[in-house]
């Protein structure tokens, strides 16, 4: 168990930079997801920080030591990749045991040490089968327990769940979530999907373009994104963006581009005449009041109901816990919970509202 | 309703359809594969010469084989030949293959590069080192002359031990482009993240080769060796340029001796005799590949 420190990490392939200076610090026993879309750069900083690709620049700390000069080996961490990384040729309990064979280890201690990590994980019966002869979701396992007999001083997680189904990856991150809450790591998890992020991060750091865009707790990030980028990745359904001004003579009041008047709760730095992004996530509009939504579909779940449709000339999405009778091509009047609104600069993307 | 004919019947039936698809293959395999080397068993049990058809004479060419020195030493020497041409060739090949998998500036170059020996028709390749060789203008004696370190050229093929080596030398020149690029197909195979999990995991760079690629790589390196040795044994163009089995018959492999007895020394049977005495050995070395290489337990998938 270890703090990290990433302090002004740039790394350049040729003459492209891909990360622009990355500051992040990571508390003892954190569980901090990398979130962002495919290229932004979370998957070269994992690797930058488990030394399998070198650091351009900055520093990469965990615990006191410097290790931008150390060799994957000597900075005791353990990695869980993409495709799982099992040795084919050895047997799962030999895969697990794999880094203490490596240190000549005994057999029977590494026996010892196995066996527990197999139980937590539910491996115990499997440990003389290659790892051809396991499902995605047991290789998986798999792939963690070598991590976990490894007792490192980090966790690293590499887009660990994108080759399982849905079923199954719902339940692989409640596991390894109970994992990290059991072992008290501190992990570093990279992934694409927002939802796996706000589920089991302590702390998300969201990456765009090779930079960080914000850091923060999954609450903090939903009801106060930093910019336009934030907002519409983090959430799902996406939140509606609609561009517009503020009306110059009621600072309550935002004008869409479309002349449609919506209320603001909290219009922050937002100065009248400049051009502004007025955002609402989908469960802050509400059934009933003045402002009407053309139905495009209706998406029943259930539990909710998704309607896509038109405010105007902005497409929108709302979540209502009731259910609607109304058809695609007809009017459903709507009101916006001010409090739940967000205004950004349009040219900067920042957020304006405190 | 009229009983359709036993041919159309046949025809019809899948089985019989699929038999008549088979059998231009059948009949090509036949012909070309199985009648002359049908024949070639043939001879050997017969006293067949050029201009005079044999008579059936059982395993005589073979108990005369038994007593013959030179027979004798062939087989020595193309069990050496085959052993030390076969080991350096997998150790320089997959030396090379393990660089070539490296990233280097212009690799695609240097992969070329290495084909060439392969790619250059091996007469071609032997009348080269047979120059090489020479006893008064070799170009190896020349510079080893001129730096001092030797006197007099080096007799390459002259002397029995040195001209062993020099054929050997050459074998292994001309082996070494296919071994590399077979096994150099086969490291990359070998994805990427199971080196760096390794890394991770502690190994060394020793130990990342020993217990991961190696074990790795054995289903590619059992066939590729299998057909190393095959090709080395049955070697015959090299041979026969450079030295035609001399100096006292010291290079002469089974299929140089063969080909020595058969055709310039006009006795058939006696030299399809000698042929077939190799077919035990390649038989030895492929199911040795076959039982001794086969597919790993871990290779096979699914099932318990």
């Amino acid at each position: 168990m270890a703090p990290v420190k990433f302090q002004d990490v740039r790394k350049s392939f040729g003459s492209t930079e891909v990360l622009h200076g990355i500051t992040v610090d990571i508390d003892e026993g954190q569980f901090v997801v990398l979130v962002g879309p495919s290229g932004c750069g979370k998957s070269t900083l994992l690797r930058m920080l488990a030394g399998l690709e070198n650091i351009t620049s900055g520093e990469i700390v965990i615990g006191d030591r410097v290790v931008n000069a150390l060799p994957p080996k000597e900075r005791d961490i353990a990695m869980v990749f993409q495709n799982y990384a099992l040795y084919p040729h050895i047997t799962v309990g030999e895969n697990m045991g794999f880094s203490l064979s490596l240190k000549g280890v005994a057999k029977s201690e590494i026996e010892d040490r196995v066996r527990p990590a197999a139980e937590i994980l539910g491996l115990s019966h499997l440990l003389d089968r290659y790892p051809r002869q396991l499902s995605g979701g047991q290789r998986q396992r798999v792939a963690m327990g070598r991590a976990i007999v490894r007792d490192p001083q980090v966790f690293l997680f590499d887009e660990p769940l994108s080759n399982l189904d849905a079923k199954l990856r719902v339940s692989m991150r409640t596991e390894i979530k109970n994992l990290h809450q059991r072992l008290a790591t501190t992990t570093v998890y990279v992934t694409h999907d927002q939802i796996e992020a706000m589920t089991m991060a302590d702390k998300i750091v969201v990456m765009h373009d090779g930079i960080v865009e914000q850091v923060g707790d999954p609450l903090e990030l939903y009801d106060r994104p930093a910019n336009l980028f934030v907002a519409g990745f983090i959430g799902s359904p996406a939140m509606n963006l609609l561009s517009g001004r503020m009306d110059p003579d009621d600072r309550s009041i935002f004008v869409t581009t479309g002349g449609l008047r919506l209320p603001v709760g909290d219009p922050g730095r937002a100065a009248p005449g400049r051009d502004l992004v007025y955002g609402v996530r989908p469960e802050g509009i509400h059934l009933g009041g003045d402002v009407p939504i053309r139905i495009e579909v209706v998406e029943p779940t259930g539990s909710e109901t998704y309607v896509v449709g038109h405010l105007v000339e902005s497409p929108v999405t709302c979540v209502f816990r009731d259910r609607i009778r109304q058809k695609p091509g007809e009017e459903l009047m709507v009101s916006i919970d001010p409090a739940t609104v967000h205004v950004f600069d349009a040219d900067s993307g920042e957020r304006l509202s405190s | 309703m009229a009983r359709p004919g036993l041919i159309a019947r046949f025809v019809g039936s899948r089985n019989g359809l699929g038999f008549l698809f088979m059998l231009p293959a059948a009949v090509f395999l036949l012909c070309f594969l199985t009648y002359p080397l049908g024949l070639g068993v043939w001879l050997g049990f017969t006293d067949t010469t050029i201009g005079r058809p044999g008579i059936f004479i059982g395993l005589e060419n073979y108990i005369w084989l038994s007593d013959d020195p030179v027979f004798w030493l062939s087989v020595f020497n193309t069990l050496l030949y085959t052993t030390v041409a076969s080991v350096l060739k997998f150790v320089l090949g997959l030396w090379l293959a393990l660089i070539l998998n490296e990233r280097l500036p212009m690799k695609n170059l240097f992969r070329a590069i290495i084909l060439l020996p392969w790619v250059v028709p091996t007469v071609l390749s032997a009348l080269a080192f047979w120059w090489i060789y020479d006893s008064q203008f070799s170009i190896i004696s020349w510079v080893l002359m001129k730096w001092g370190w030797i006197d007099a050229p080096i007799n390459f093929l002259g002397d029995p031990g040195m001209a062993r080596a020099s054929v050997i030398a050459a074998n292994v020149w001309r082996g070494i482009p296919f071994v590399a690029i077979s096994l150099l197909a086969g490291l990359q195979t070998i994805p990427q993240s199971l080196n760096e999990a390794a890394a991770l995991d502690g190994a060394t760079s020793w130990q990342r080769f020993r217990r991961i690629t190696l074990p790795l790589l054995t289903p590619i390196i059992a066939v590729v060796m299998t057909f190393s040795v095959l090709f080395t044994f049955t070697d015959f163009q090299l041979i026969y340029v450079l030295t035609r089995g001399g100096p006292v018959n010291a290079t002469h492999l089974m299929a140089t001796l063969s080909f020595q007895r058969a055709i310039p020394g006009g006795q058939l049977g006696e030299g399809a005799a000698i042929a077939v005495a190799m077919i035990p050995f390649l038989l030895a070395a492929i199911l040795f590949s076959f039982f001794g290489l086969q597919r790993r337990k871990w290779q096979q998938g699914g099932g318990d």
